[in-house]
């Protein structure tokens, strides 16, 4: 779309305000940025107002007003990253480029950015710059890709070393990614050829299908857990003409990046899926809700789709069976996590901001365009495929009574094997341990900051919807981390980052929450503090959605399990305090006066 | 037709239009369920959450959750009541609530409900945000400092083609209200005076307007936030 004018972009999207994300993330790839005037051409292009334009734009993490630089560089600041070496890879950015993150430099030519979790805790530090990532950066790397930029070399030139593993070396991926897949099980495995189940099912009515789903007791795998037969089942029964079929492949919780190894190597039984959960439930649209992060997929993930409409896989009658239809279009975010809930996935999928629906009604019965929706997570849809080819029969056979099946982990930090792990439900802490070789441990955080941080008297609790349950995300520390500055304020932080801030408990507490962990972490805090916090975080269920209630979980989580490091921080003999510094307080004004604040 | 349901709030049976909302049913059974976000007649957006009510042991809000058959909901127990109240206290500290010196005294939902829940002091610290007055539109005045970021404005005030004039900026803890930079010449007096009324705080101003009722007879001044859907009499305030 090489010198696209604003207007061409609102024609290819026909000038339909749904598809507001669509024509800013063209807008900012083509201009760099997306500035008043633009909003005042889309605007009028979209017969909406500027403030409509505007409260999607500002909403997003990669859109901005301003020029973001010729080349923009965003870095991850998760909790991983900053344990991989994230500081002096960040002062080498600042040095080399010349401009603090947050900034760009004179010239326009470089803007730093820090970013949320993308999807790389298997190989940080990590960095996006220009749709393009680029892992395990050095100090050294990095003068040599500024070096690099400053020479204006073409993004794809500034590769030192050989492309990653799979198809992160296919000519239209073209990533230093590498996949990291420890353990392959059945849903990693290769088993399936393309059309196969999509012949299989066409030989059976949609109930059937939906039968067979559901009898193997399959939840969903991005971490909420609702049965998924149950949800086609709702779908195929809601009333409408027109239904969609979503796949979150949104994952943002950090420590997250399983879908990202699956949409690489696995992309054909994903769509595969997708379409026999059109089938199932009747829908003749799917919609693969991409995170921006992954960018650098599109172009193969486009290819897949596009031969296999000519295979014949996609579009009208599929597998030669009349009526049967089915299309999918990937559809990009822009940066922000709150977008991996089903209904702020649906908001943003119709060019709003990404704020969670309250529910009822349930995007089963009105989700994307007030149409009946199935929005299924990556790993489900490809788990649905290998049931029906083996049956659920064989599927229960596979982990627990509650948990049936695999489930595909992502496990970062202090081991020596951080990569994607396909195990049976039932797993232990420890056999996870022993599986990543993770020595000296002092705590595991399961499920991301949304979940629970585990201490080694609980290592013997099993993965399983009856137990931990968990969209994926592990991530190891060992005793030589700092757990509440390093961790438990960083995860606090995401957590007021991402709010979409609709809701007052999780536009508010997170931040007055915040504020009292710092003061204890400054050694200010007192025993009651301890009890506001647990207290405090109560009030946060009231949110509407998982983010929201889950938002003090990181906190709440680590005094349950290791009081004992906040405890140690007190001041003793005291009952009362109330945080107030005089020195803090009286220091900018010694400053201007010249005086020492020594009060 | 409507159709009749039975539902039960705190314990008492009461009869509700099937699909009504969980609020306006309780209303029309003399039980009043604080709200603050919530306009009667346009579509909910559940965003204060002070209306959340227990609906078979979990936690929803009022103004959004539709009745069911045999639905039973909690709502002013000790807990719920706790709630609320916290979650008054955390919009007060979100921004600067000066009551004494605000236009909206006594019309104010956020102060009536604050004097309804007997908030002292909030248990949270104050945040004293630094937020700007907006006086560029020359019809109204925004008062940043005194928005509870409720998103009525946006759901009520549109322009004559049906546009939003209001939305939401930025996300998070920094979302703040704007109003569309072209809207100046669309702004009426009606659809002003509109703005300011459905502000349930001090929020929007009419410019060059006081307001008429002077302080000690303005709506909440006579009658506690919810006693005339209790049929609480004067002398009888509905005090927690």
């Amino acid at each position: 779309m090489m010198g696209a004018t604003v207007d061409t972009i609102l024609s290819k999207y026909r000038h339909d305000s749904t598809r507001l994300m669509d024509i800013l993330i063209d807008v900012q790839d083509e201009k760099s940025c997306i500035s008043d005037d633009t909003v005042k051409e889309i605007a009028k292009g979209l017969k909406i107002s500027m403030a409509d334009v505007e409260q999607t734009l500002s909403f997003y993490h990669f859109f901005s007003k301003t020029p973001t630089g010729k080349y923009t560089v965003y870095l991850n600041d998760s909790v991983v990253a900053f344990m991989m070496g994230r500081e002096k890879i960040a002062k080498a950015f600042e040095e080399a480029v010349g401009c603090k993150f947050g900034e760009v430099t004179a010239d326009g030519l470089i803007g730093l950015f820090n970013t949320s979790c993308i999807g790389m805790n298997d190989q940080e530090p990590a960095a996006i710059i220009n749709n393009r990532v680029f892992t395990r950066l050095t100090p050294f790397r990095v003068k040599e890709l500024v070096k690099d930029m400053k020479a204006g070399k073409d993004i794809d030139e500034m590769y030192s070393a050989k492309t990653g593993d799979g198809n992160n070396s296919h000519e239209l991926v073209h990533s230093v990614v590498n996949n990291h897949i420890r353990k392959e099980g059945p849903i990693l495995k290769t088993d399936v050829r393309q059309g196969e189940i999509i012949e299989k099912i066409t030989k059976m009515t949609p109930e059937e299908v939906i039968k067979e789903i559901k009898d193997s007791n399959i939840r969903g795998r991005g971490g909420a857990g609702f049965p998924t037969g149950l949800k086609w089942e709702f779908c195929r029964r809601a009333p409408g003409k027109q239904k969609y079929i979503f796949c979150n492949a949104d994952e943002g919780e950090p420590g997250t990046f399983k879908d990202r190894v699956i949409l690489t190597e696995k992309a054909k039984l994903l769509f595969e899926g997708m379409t026999m959960a059109g089938y199932a439930v009747g829908a003749t649209q799917g919609i693969l809700y991409l995170r921006y992060e992954y960018k650098y997929l599109q172009k193969y993930l486009e290819d897949v789709i596009e031969k296999a409409e000519k295979a014949g896989w996609l579009g009208k009658n599929i597998g030669g069976r009349k009526n049967f239809e089915f299309y999918i279009r990937i559809q990009f975010g822009a940066g922000a996590y709150v977008c991996g809930e089903e209904s702020a996935l649906i908001e943003s999928a119709e060019g709003k901001r990404g704020e969670p629906r309250d529910r009822p009604p349930f995007p089963v019965e009105k989700g994307y365009l007030e149409c009946p929706t199935v929005v299924n997570n990556v790993e489900t849809l490809c788990a649905a495929v290998k049931i029906m080819k083996y049956g659920s029969e064989w599927y229960k056979s596979l982990g627990t009574a509650e948990s049936t099946g695999t489930k595909v982990l992502s496990i970062s930090g202090d081991c020596f094997h951080p990569g994607v792990y396909e195990i049976e439900w039932g797993f232990t802490i420890n056999n996870i341990l022993d599986m990543v070789a993770g020595f000296n441990v002092q705590a595991v955080q399961v499920g991301g900051p949304s979940g629970a941080l585990i201490a080694p008297n609980e290592f013997d609790r099993i993965l399983g919807y009856e137990d931990l349950a968990t969209g994926g995300s592990l991530i190891i520390f060992n005793e030589s981390r700092n757990i509440l500055k390093d961790v438990v304020l960083n995860f606090t932080e995401f957590f007021i980052e991402e709010s979409c801030g609709s809701c007052s408990t999780c536009r508010i507490l997170p931040v007055v929450m915040k504020d009292k962990l710092v003061k204890i972490l400054n050694g200010l805090g007192v025993t009651r503090d301890i009890d506001d916090l647990l207290e405090w975080g109560k009030i946060l269920k009231a949110s509407r959605c998982g983010l929201g209630q889950t938002a003090a979980n990181p906190i709440t989580s680590s005094i349950n399990n290791f009081r004992h490091l906040y405890t140690s921080l007190l001041k003793t003999k005291k009952d009362y305090e109330t945080g107030f510094d005089l020195n803090l307080a009286v220091q900018e004004a010694c400053e201007a006066t010249n005086r020492i604040a020594n009060v | 037709m409507y159709q009749t349901i039975k539902i039960i709030i705190d314990g008492k049976e009461c009869i509700a239009k099937k699909g009504q909302y969980i609020v306006e049913a309780a209303k029309e059974n003399n039980i009043y369920i604080p709200t603050l976000c919530n306009i009667e007649g346009v579509k909910p957006k559940g965003a204060c959450r002070i209306c959340t009510v227990k609906v078979n042991g979990r936690l929803m809000t009022a103004c959004t959750t539709p009745v069911a058959e045999g639905m039973s909901i909690e709502s002013e127990s000790a807990e719920l009541t706790d709630l609320r109240r916290s979650i008054i206290e955390l919009l007060f500290v979100e921004g600067n609530h000066f009551c004494p010196a605000c236009e909206k005294s006594g019309e104010c939902i956020l102060q009536a409900l604050a004097y309804r829940y007997s908030v002292m002091a909030p248990r949270f610290p104050f945040m004293f945000p630094i937020r700007e007055l907006d006086a560029s539109n020359p019809k109204i005045i925004k008062d940043h400092n005194r928005c509870v970021l409720c998103k009525r404005c946006i759901r009520v005030i549109k322009d004559d083609e049906g546009k939003n004039i209001f939305a939401f900026k930025k996300r998070g803890h920094k979302v703040e209200i704007i109003v569309d930079p072209e809207s100046a010449d669309k702004f009426t007096d009606e659809l002003a005076e509109k703005a300011m009324e459905i502000c349930p705080v001090g929020a929007i101003l009419v410019k060059g307007k006081g307001f008429k009722k002077p302080i000690g007879q303005r709506k909440y001044d006579l009658m506690p936030i919810g006693s005339d859907i209790e049929k609480v009499s004067k002398s009888k305030k509905a005090v927690l």
